[in-house]
């Protein structure tokens, strides 16, 4: 199959792969898919103070698209707030890679990953009143909103 | 120093080899007659490299000659034979067996057969690939057919016990039907002392051209087939249509070369494939599917855990190599083989099959080997599975929600 440019620049280069401390206060994480299905998603996001992302970190099992698409997301939340990162649709990154019709799917799982992200995000500070619970790992809780 | 991308994709189509191109070309060029055209030296010559040519075919198989027709290729054969058979025998009764791991070409034919009325068993295979005999034999009834079984695995190269199944079937009075498309030129085929009543056979996968094969009919015992292309009754009745003079020669010369060549080339082609295996055998976490002792030399199938394949494909476009994952499919269905084998979703989603051949040599294994040492390591850095593996995680312990 023929990839668009911009996937396979994202995919020699991907940018932001790595991971935060999951138990960082200021990290949320958001892992998506299933290796049943081939791709899987891991997106972490560095929130500050005020509410903006300021860092983003991706790691990705699944195809080239798949890649590209958590590589082009972790590029697009950085500098926004939370609900400015939510607001980011599949269509725009499928749009943005030249995604062909079977590979929509790579570009829903990047939006679920970010949801998933700031969802994580969002929990961690509303159980803030009680700080003395440990945070369930995040690694292990798979979402998945489709 | 090498041809770029190094192909290593055998098993899907071989290059012709150029000493079938010579043979081929005069039958294009001044030799162009139709080999049914009685009345003139041009239709004597035609018929004359035809008759030729189905020798060396029937020579590779040990068969007789007039044991084999012409057709367009394995899944004309296959259908052809299945068909042929199963409605040709349907009042003797309407029930027929094949294997999970079989070709789309026999699976598809079944289930059109399953549309016409007939029952169909797909038997399982054990986790190496190969068929569990005694499944085999409770599966056999008395209103059974016809069994239809390859030769050799497509994906992950297995050879099955084809000598023992045909007694089994013979002994049912079962007619037994052997795709041989990825068998031919790899394993000795000795049909005369084999009890296989029907075998299909391309050329394509034997450094022969695309669009010519052959089916192999028993007449003694006697086998009987309803035609499913009528016409001028070419082949004698059981396969109408002009024969493709060029291509019939050059699915001659092909298997002549087989005969002459396979048991040196295999030789070689199996120190390749070895060579290849030690050097992936050094990554971490890579599975071989299918059984290694029953295989043929030049198909290698591993899974390179917590990497997916597409993605692993397009890391080694040096490489022209296939995937067992399906994942250009809309399906995003992995491998049914490799599922058949009771391979994990991860296992499955990560197979690579390489099939080495003639013209592979080893400083292109080695150049392989190094390709993907690298490239594997580089997207194991970025896939999340590799540092949950790495961090302790037992991966069926995770609650995946399926997509």
């Amino acid at each position: 199959m023929a990839y668009s440019d911009k996937v396979i620049d994202h995919y020699e280069n991907p940018r932001n792969v790595g991971s935060f401390d999951k138990a960082d206060p200021m990290v949320g994480t958001g892992m998506v898919g299933a290796p049943a299905c081939g791709d899987v998603m891991k997106l972490q996001i560095k929130v500050d103070e005020a509410g903006v992302i300021t860092d983003a970190r991706f790691k990705t099992y699944g195809c080239g698209s798949a890649i590209a698409s958590s590589s082009l997301v972790t590029e697009w939340v950085k500098g926004k707030s939370l609900d400015e990162a939510m607001s980011i649709r599949n269509t725009a990154i499928a749009e943005e890679l030249a995604l062909p019709p079977v590979k929509i799917h790579c570009s829903i799982l990047a939006e679920d990953a970010i949801k998933a992200a700031v969802e994580d995000y969002r929990k961690k500070h509303d159980a803030e009143s009680s700080p003395a619970q440990p945070q369930a790992p995040a690694a292990e809780t798979v979402q998945r909103a489709a | 120093m090498q041809h770029l991308p190094i192909y290593l994709d055998y098993s899907a189509t071989t290059p012709v080899d150029p000493r079938v191109v010579d043979k081929m070309i005069p039958f294009l060029r001044e030799q162009f007659g139709n080999p049914a055209s009685r009345s003139h030296a041009y239709g004597w010559a035609a018929e004359e490299a035809v008759e030729e040519a189905r020798g060396h075919v029937a020579a590779l198989v040990g068969c007789d000659a007039k044991e084999i027709v012409w057709t367009s290729g394995a899944t004309e054969s296959i259908n052809l034979a299945v068909k042929g058979a199963a409605t040709f025998y349907k009042e003797k009764g309407k029930h027929l067996v094949t294997v999970v791991t079989e070709h789309k070409a026999t699976l598809d034919t079944m289930r059109e057969l399953e549309r016409q009325g007939f029952e169909v068993t797909y038997l399982p295979v054990k986790p190496d690939g190969l068929i569990d005999m005694s499944r085999l034999e409770a599966a056999l009834r008395p209103d059974t057919t016809v069994v239809s079984i390859m030769y050799v695995n497509n994906e992950i190269g297995v050879i099955q016990d084809i000598p023992a199944i045909g007694e089994l079937c013979r002994s049912r009075g079962i007619v037994f039907h052997v795709d041989a498309a990825q068998a031919t030129g790899k394993v000795d085929i000795d049909l005369s002392k084999l009890k296989v009543d029907l075998m299909s056979f391309s050329a394509h996968k034997t450094y022969g051209p695309k669009g010519v094969g052959a089916l192999f009919v028993r007449r003694k015992p006697r086998i009987r087939l309803e035609a499913q292309m009528h016409g001028g009754g070419h082949e004698r009745g059981f396969r109408s249509g002009t024969l493709p003079t060029h291509q019939l020669v050059g699915m001659g010369e092909a298997f002549r070369l087989a005969k002459a060549e396979m048991a040196t080339e295999n030789e070689r082609i199996r120190m390749l494939r070895d060579r290849l295996l030690r050097g992936l055998m050094q990554i971490e976490e890579v599975y071989v599917n299918g059984d290694m002792d029953h295989r043929v030399p030049h198909n290698l199938n591993v899974s390179f855990n917590f990497v997916e394949g597409e993605s692993l494909i397009m890391a080694v476009k040096e490489l022209a190599v296939s995937s067992g994952s399906a994942c250009t499919s809309a399906s995003l269905e992995p491998s049914y083989v490799l599922r058949a084998l009771g391979r994990s979703d991860e296992l499955a989603h990560s197979s690579i099959r390489f099939s080495v051949g003639r013209f592979t040599t080893e400083a292109e294994v080695d150049f392989a080997v190094d390709l993907l040492q690298r490239k594997v390591g580089k997207l194991r850095e970025l896939s999340p599975l590799w540092e949950m593996h790495k961090e302790g995680v037992d991966l069926n312990s995770v609650q995946w929600a399926a997509h």
